[in-house]
């Protein structure tokens, strides 16, 4: 006791004082950092806000489930376009993952830092910045002109060319996060390359590629300008024939929220709300999927 | 299907006999004794020659342990035998690996053969972001082993002194078991397919003492069915379990660093009465 009653007393310099500089620069930067946090998720809860507004009074089961309406007309839904996405982003995604992954296990396991590897991940990085309605007027040139007709096929097309890149980069990232000394492990047990690959790398990799997949299928999900040019807009059900033009929701949001008719943009808004929607629960899905119980 | 009879399938030469025998004092051990003839002369990555005259021919059921200090090659020529090296892009090795007679180095072998007979344990604990229960059957399914899983991992884990730490929970992640723990789980995988050769490349520089402790009880209840080779930095490890103990020392003579054998005898005489100078100055903790 009578050693601490030589150095400066407790109370004294653990004082808080805010008048200090330090203690006040302190503060102030946290002050700033909440202040920023905060106004960076202002946009995003401004634009949820507004769809849920504008879109929630027309929520309804007839909604879900009927035509849009034509023109003037006070009844009606938008389940020809729920569907319509959903049968695109589908055929996008039966046409892109396959490659984006196969890719991406190229890059991360087999090719490395080859000259085709390289390359590809150059390619890649090109294509995933590219504006998308270069997709939609590639997909127009080898997918509407050669067939002769806009389709859901073609929208398929161009929604693909906006997946690969995003799959691909994605996916290699999160195969090559892989430990390597798990990879060695299972080598070390006499694994083949292959085994090792399908049983080890993309199951622990699997978190990390799905959710890539989800980003880039919720993206195209969204795309407007590349369905524009391909799949088009159709007031019907889809009936199995991918060669005709199909409905879509960004399309029948780009479609009714210029319409001179009140109802045809309410839908508009209720359609926004959905495809958020549509895109929030597959992502949860695609969590509740993925999840490794009791890791800890 | 055991690996010895994997082994010896795929094998042209399955004649313990011709076994060549080994140099020195190894030689006491009859040839027929000895599982594996490791004789590497020269082991280049490109052009660097990372150990040359390693004759380090192994005894079945028993312990044999590597020892040197750091660069000195012992965790290549470890890895040497269950051809881990391979991945290693430039190697090459001159000299020959007999395994029970057939040179795993041969022509026609396929070295993930090799690997199903030969288990490995790592310095790090390196569990599958699996269940302990999936980490465990993991070999068993490479091998498309058709028989009773449940009693194979048990056994395995029994084996691995940690059945009773897990029974409980062989849903959960290998991932969340404890560093010890871990090591344990990843002995249990090595095996579970019951490998003629188990190598461990410090198995315990990750753990705490008493982990430590454990993991050697366990090897040495392991040598009643398995042979063992491990590598080890700690000297106490290497007497408490090895039967056998080689010493590697590093030669930069030539410019580069290359690892070469000094001594290879039964671990009490190399410990009591080592013949070379390097040895005993490496005992008394003279260089690292």
């Amino acid at each position: 006791m009578e050693g601490l009653s030589q150095g400066p007393r407790a109370e004294a310099s653990f004082r808080l004082r805010l008048g200090d500089r330090r203690t006040f620069a302190d503060r102030a930067l946290t002050l700033i950092a909440i202040g920023l946090g905060v106004s960076a998720l202002l946009p995003l809860f401004s634009v949820l806000y507004m769809l849920v507004v504008r879109g929630s009074p027309l929520l309804s089961l007839e909604l879900l489930t009927e035509l849009t309406p034509g023109a003037g007309m006070e009844s009606g839904g938008i389940g020809n376009a729920i569907l319509g996405t959903v049968v695109v982003v589908m055929l996008a995604a039966g046409m892109s993952l396959p490659l984006g992954l196969f890719a991406a296990i190229y890059l991360a396991e087999y090719g490395e830092d080859s000259g085709l590897s390289v390359v590809v991940r150059f390619a890649g990085k090109v294509l995933s910045g590219m504006p998308s309605i270069l997709a939609g007027v590639f997909a127009y040139a080898i997918a509407v002109s050669a067939l002769g007709s806009f389709s859901a096929f073609a929208g398929g097309v161009a929604l693909a060319i906006l997946i690969v890149p995003t799959v691909m980069l994605t996916a290699e990232e999160a195969l090559r996060l892989v430990p390597s000394k798990m990879k060695q492990a299972a080598l070390g047990m006499g694994a083949t390359r292959a085994q090792m690959v399908t049983k080890v790398l993309i199951p622990t990799a699997m978190p990390g590629i799905l959710t890539g997949v989800m980003l880039a299928l919720s993206r195209a999900a969204g795309e407007t300008a590349p369905l524009l040019l391909t799949a088009l807009f159709s007031d019907y059900w889809f009936d199995g024939k991918l060669g005709e033009p199909i409905a879509s929701l960004a399309v029948l949001i780009y479609n009714f929220s210029g319409s001179p008719f009140e109802y045809q943009v309410n839908l508009a808004w209720a359609a926004s709300l959905v495809l958020v929607a549509l895109v929030l629960l597959f992502n949860v899905l695609a969590q509740v999927v993925t999840r490794r119980p009791e890791e800890h | 299907m055991t690996p010895q009879e994997v082994l010896s399938n795929t094998a042209t030469i399955a004649d313990h006999r011709r076994t060549r025998p080994a140099t020195g004092e190894a030689s006491r051990v009859a040839a027929a004794e000895w599982l594996v003839d490791c004789q590497i002369e020269k082991l280049h990555y490109g052009s660097f020659l990372a150990v040359r005259d390693a004759h380090v021919p192994i005894a079945g059921n028993q312990i044999t342990a590597f020892i040197g200090p750091s660069g000195c090659g012992k965790s290549t020529v470890l890895r040497s035998l269950n051809r881990m090296n391979d991945f290693i892009p430039g190697f090459r090795l001159d000299g020959s690996v007999r395994f029970q007679g057939q040179d795993i180095y041969g022509p026609d072998v396929d070295p993930v053969a090799v690997r199903r007979s030969v288990g490995m344990v790592f310095q790090q604990p390196n569990p599958f972001a699996m269940s302990i229960y999936q980490n465990v059957a993991f070999g068993l399914k490479l091998n498309r082993f058709k028989g009773d899983y449940d009693e194979r991992v048990e056994t395995a884990l029994r084996g691995a002194a940690l059945w009773d730490e897990v029974k409980d929970k062989l849903s959960a992640s290998g991932l969340s078991l404890s560093g010890g723990q871990q090591q344990r789980l990843c002995i249990a995988r090595a095996i579970a397919v019951e490998p003629a050769l188990l190598l461990m490349d410090e198995p315990c520089s990750a753990l705490d003492p008493i982990a430590t402790r454990r993991i050697e009880d366990l090897m040495l209840e392991l040598k009643e069915r398995y042979t063992i080779a491990i590598v080890t930095h700690n000297l106490q490890q290497a007497q408490r379990v090895a039967d056998r103990t080689a010493f590697f020392y590093v030669d930069t003579s030539a410019g580069g660093r290359t690892g070469y054998l000094i001594e290879y005898r039964a671990t009490g005489e190399l410990f009591d009465d080592p013949r070379e100078d390097r040895t005993k100055a490496y005992l008394r903790g003279e260089f690292s």
